[in-house]
């Protein structure tokens, strides 16, 4: 398993008391697999792909990624595993804004030191970023802002992708090529992806499908 | 890793090169203030303790013979072999070519510091580099070497066998050569030393280099015909120039702080742009550590290369301004700095170190805040600028602590140490402050706001307010530091007039040398002055600690100019009665004496008549009547004088004596002349304050400048429904004029009286704790609105940039702002 979670529990402190958030979940996936984990808002998904990723901690439970027990690992261990084995595709893109089209594919691959010209080449060929090479985030549109993003995360060949919701800027069109793109090349490259989404006939594309309700896989 | 995360990072300042010229001319621009003022300070002190030592004559005790005749040879001889560190000089006056030179004779060997020269004064090319052997024997001669200032040096060259070599080091009709040359020149010609009862060559005087070692054999064995003479009157270069550098420094010190709030807002500003970049990162898989390592070693290459540029403008500033400085300090003090600039390790070090120094204070915040970022915050940059109102009261509340502890420190405080403290608290409390107290400004006009324009430019401009604020601080530190310097400096100015009218009362200072020929030149005087008065002083005990006692003659010159502290009914008949002394203000302040004290002079209970103001003196000092002081101090011979006559008849007189008496430029010294040059050169001095009050005003204005380009950008969403609901884009640009003309005008306002206080704290506090003496204060209203229009000037300018982009800016720019998916 490239992920298995054990009765994970994750709660905020907010202005009107505790509120539980993650309830002794439990949750795995296998190496190459594709997972949809959906829910209402609020009720954790989020949440849970930070956990998973080492940006935050559960207040109990354990999440192995890789083998790797990240409940155990300390902040430069956690960043090494978001550096060397997952993946982050965020909704809000986050692309390097001062870095160009090509610099930002390559980013992530070149910070884990395992840059791969060819497959580079491919993935920008694929998703259709060679003629963008040269402009800036800030002069692409949103789809082409989010396809980069993916092939910045794919172009490093982590073993597990965490997306959130990577198609939520995107109108239905756009969508549907961008997650068609991202499942195609995950599947080539052998990496397993947790998307999460709102959406339910984006979920039914993915190998398998999670939802997440009241703290807990329903 | 660390190359692809490190390109990321210079990604941003390749992308911004406007915000990375801005971190680098501020933080240089700082450095440049500082390093200037250190190189102006540095060089006049070196100048001071090369002429020091080449003359030998400032802060360097002396050994004269008794009888005021030259120092027989023999005395010399058995000084050295016992061990005394003394160095002889021979001193005359000779005419030469048909003009008159001083001629001072100096033993390399013994006093082995020679001017510095310049270049040849017969138009040769310039020396080649010589070693320190070839420079002595060339000194040495035959024919021997001579140093001279640039005026004296061409004729003298034309009539002297000797190689003249030009040296600012040197006063104006006079050169300096080796003794055995000045003898040789002095026997030569037309010589009119002080007297004709020694050999040739027998030096006027030892000037003592060390002082003697422990057990050496005392003076009165080994040459009871000489006598020790400290240096003359304790107003040396030192006591009255270290004011000037003091203030100086502050005034570097100040600039540089002006600087460093453009940095801190240039580093502020780079860290929260590139806050979403370091989320990113972080996210990324870049620890925490690399990200604060990689923007520390960011930051230490900026300040190298902005230490670098800035130490090269700070050379270029101080060459500019160093040779009106050299020429301030000669003329008024006395002092012989060179006016050439050299390149000094001290300085350049603490250029860089100043530099460093200011990234590490200036970015402590913003790294703090990265140490801190939570890599889980909203994706959105938080607006770096846009400080909340509970931000802001708190700073103000720090502040106003700051301004209380300046308060105690000045009040309470004594020293250097609390006046700096009390200086710091106060620009520190008043920039902290500031903010808040614009926002209440602000917030009472939108009350009273009629409209939805005016309204919404007064809310607008309140929200703009936090981004403005370091712009804005710095302004007032600029302005308050220009309007406390130059009260300052206006202060010393009004007060050394006075001083000098004191000092320089009479119209001619001599020294006849000998007490033999002063009786024959006074007999010679007589009738042809309307006063002689004797100028006489020596050492004695103050409460039992080592003072200077100068004897007074009952003169109307004394009681009408001595600057006397407080009442003077009575003071001067009191004294011409020998029924007390006055005191100088320094003795007064520290002692904690006043008039109607008694005080014990000399082991005898005497009582304080009245207390005088001394500018630049740092010893303590007591004046007793002519009578008592020659009643106490029989033996002591009277040389000098102090000539009361009609200004006219002055140049003739002058003249005469020359002639009559062989009286050299040392010896003779018109003093309406000298204070006429003194106060024109003073004036020079506000031409070094006036370009450095102009360099932290440019600097301020940068700082407005960068922060008004910085929000404008991040104004538009503020600015496009305005412009959406029919506001032209020319009068929004208009409103941004107006708007920051408004801060500026807030921002003067309040600098005025911090500048006040912080001049108050100089003159009162730091002047005291370090020289002993207190300037009044006086206002300079003239000044305020000076520095009041040069503010609006700067905000205007700083605004107009920023007005201009928003006036043209296109539409579609604005419509960006309506559109969802960016």
């Amino acid at each position: 398993m490239i992920l298995t979670i054990e009765a994970v529990r994750k709660s905020f402190a907010g202005p009107e008391g505790t509120l539980s958030v993650l309830d002794g979940l439990d949750l795995t996936l296998a190496e190459g697999a594709t997972l949809a984990l959906t829910g209402e808002s609020g009720s954790g998904k989020s949440t849970l792909l930070t956990l998973i990723a080492g940006l935050d901690a559960p207040d109990a439970g354990r999440i192995h990624v890789a083998g790797k027990d990240v409940t155990a690992l300390d902040d430069a261990g956690r960043a090494a595993l978001r550096r060397d084995t997952v993946g982050l595709v965020f909704q809000q893109f986050n692309l390097i804004p001062s870095l160009n089209v090509a610099a930002n594919l390559a980013f992530q691959a070149r910070l884990s030191g395992r840059l791969d010209r060819a497959w580079l080449d491919e993935v920008t060929a694929r998703l259709g970023l060679a003629e963008l090479a040269t402009r800036y985030p800030e002069q692409l549109s949103g789809g082409q802002q989010q396809r980069v993003a993916i092939g910045r995360t794919l172009a490093a060949r982590p073993a597990l992708i965490l997306a959130d919701e990577p198609t939520g800027n995107l109108d239905e069109a756009a969508a549907d090529r961008v997650l068609a793109l991202m499942l195609e090349l995950s599947r080539d490259s052998g990496v397993a992806l947790l998307m999460v989404t709102h959406s339910q006939r984006l979920a039914g594309r993915l190998d398998r499908r999670a939802h997440l309700s009241r703290g807990r896989i329903a | 890793m660390w190359r692809a995360a490190a390109g990321a990072l210079a990604s941003h300042w390749r992308r911004h090169p406007g915000q990375a010229a801005t971190l680098l001319l501020g933080l240089a621009l700082a450095t440049a203030l500082w390093t200037g003022v250190q190189a102006i300070n540095s060089e006049a002190r070196a100048s001071y303790d090369r002429a020091a030592q080449v003359v030998s004559q400032e802060n360097r005790p002396v050994l004269r013979a008794r009888d005021g005749g030259p120092v027989p040879l023999a005395d010399y001889v058995a000084l050295r072999r016992a061990g005394w560190a003394v160095a002889p000089v021979l001193e005359g006056r000779a005419t030469i070519g048909g003009r008159g030179v001083s001629l001072i004779g100096l033993d390399p060997l013994s006093a082995p510091v020679l001017p510095a020269a310049t270049e040849p004064a017969d138009g040769a090319d310039p020396l080649p580099e010589e070693d320190g052997a070839t420079a002595l024997a060339a000194f040495i001669g035959p024919p021997g070497r001579l140093f001279a200032a640039p005026g004296t040096a061409g004729w003298l060259s034309d009539a002297v066998p000797q190689q003249v070599l030009i040296s600012e080091d040197v006063a104006p009709g006079t050169a300096i050569g080796d003794i055995g040359t000045v003898a040789d020149l002095l026997a030569g010609v037309d010589d009119t030393r002080d007297s004709d009862a020694g050999g040739r060559g027998d030096p006027s005087r030892l000037v003592l280099i060390e002082d003697p070692p422990p057990g050496a054999t005392p003076l009165s064995a080994l040459a009871p015909g000489l006598v020790r003479g400290e240096p003359e009157a304790g107003a040396g270069i030192g006591g009255l120039t270290g004011s000037f550098h003091l203030n100086l420094t502050a005034f570097g010190l100040l600039s540089f702080t002006v600087g460093l709030f453009i940095v801190h807002g240039a580093v502020g500003l780079a860290f929260e742009q590139r806050r979403g970049m370091f989320r990113t990162l972080r996210a990324l898989g870049l620890t925490r550590r690399a990200l604060a390592l990689l923007l520390a070693a960011e930051l230490a290459l900026a300040a190298t290369l902005a230490g670098a540029a800035g130490v090269a403008l700070g050379y270029v500033i101080a060459a500019a301004l160093l040779p009106d400085v050299a020429a301030t300090l000669r003329g008024l003090y006395g002092a012989p700095a060179s006016g050439a600039l050299a390149l000094r390790p001290g300085w350049i070090a603490a250029g860089f170190a100043m530099a460093w120094l200011g990234t590490a204070l200036a970015s402590t915040q913003a790294l703090w805040r990265l140490a801190r970022l939570p890599v889980l915050s909203g994706a959105q940059p938080r607006a770096w600028a846009l400080a909340s109102g509970t931000a802001q009261a708190r700073q103000a509340l720090a502040g106003l602590g700051a301004l209380t502890l300046a308060g105690i420190a000045a009040a309470a405080g004594d020293g250097l140490i609390a006046g700096f403290a009390a200086l710091g608290g106060l620009l520190l409390g008043a920039a902290l402050v500031l903010p808040w107290l614009l926002a209440q400004g602000l917030a009472a006009a939108q009350s009273r706001a009629q409209g939805p324009l005016a309204e919404w430019f007064w809310a607008d401009t309140r929200q703009q307010l936090p981004g403005l604020s370091l712009a804005l601080m710095a302004l007032m530190l600029a302005l308050a530091a220009n309007i406390g310097v130059s009260t300052m400096v206006g202060s010393f100015r009004a007060t050394f007039t006075g001083w000098l009218d004191q000092r320089l009362a009479a119209e001619i200072y001599l020294d006849a040398g000998t007490e033999a020929r002063a009786q024959q030149i006074a007999a010679w005087l007589d009738p042809r002055v309307n006063a002689i008065l004797p100028q006489v002083w020596t050492e004695a005990r103050l409460d039992g600690r080592p003072a200077q006692l100068r004897g007074l003659a009952d003169h109307a010159t004394y009681r009408e100019t001595w600057p006397l502290l407080g009442s003077r009914a009575g003071v001067w008949d009191a004294l011409a009665r020998g029924e007390g002394i006055l005191v100088n203000e320094q003795f007064a302040l520290r002692s904690g004496t006043g008039p109607g004290d008694t005080v014990t002079l000399d082991g005898r209970a005497a009582r304080v008549l009245a207390v005088y103001s001394d500018y630049g003196n740092p010893l303590a000092e007591a004046a007793v009547s002519l009578d008592a002081f020659t009643a106490a101090h029989p033996d002591l011979p009277v040389t000098r004088f102090a000539l009361r006559l009609p200004p006219a008849e002055v140049p003739a007189l002058m003249e005469a004596l020359r002639d009559l008496f062989g009286l050299g430029s040392d010896a003779l010294r018109d003093q309406a002349a000298l204070k006429a040059l003194s106060l024109a050169i003073f004036e020079r001095t506000f031409a070094v304050t006036g370009a450095l009050n102009v360099l932290t005003l440019g600097v301020a204005a940068l700082a407005m400048l960068t922060s008004l380009l910085t929000l404008a950008a991040q104004r538009l969403p503020q600015v496009a429904p305005i412009w959406a609901a029919g506001l032209p884009r020319a009068r929004l640009g208009h409103m941004e004029l107006a708007r920051a003309a408004l801060l500026a005008l807030g921002t003067a306002a309040a600098a005025i009286p911090v500048g006040l206080a912080l001049a108050w704290v100089l003159l009162a506090v730091v002047n005291v704790a370090a020289f002993g003496w207190r300037l009044p204060m006086q206002v300079f209203p003239a000044d305020w609105l000076r520095l009041t229009a040069l503010a609006l000037a700067a905000a205007l300018a700083a605004s107009a940039l920023p007005a201009r982009r928003l006036s043209r800016r296109p539409p579609a720019d604005l419509l960006k702002v309506f559109a969802s998916d960016r």
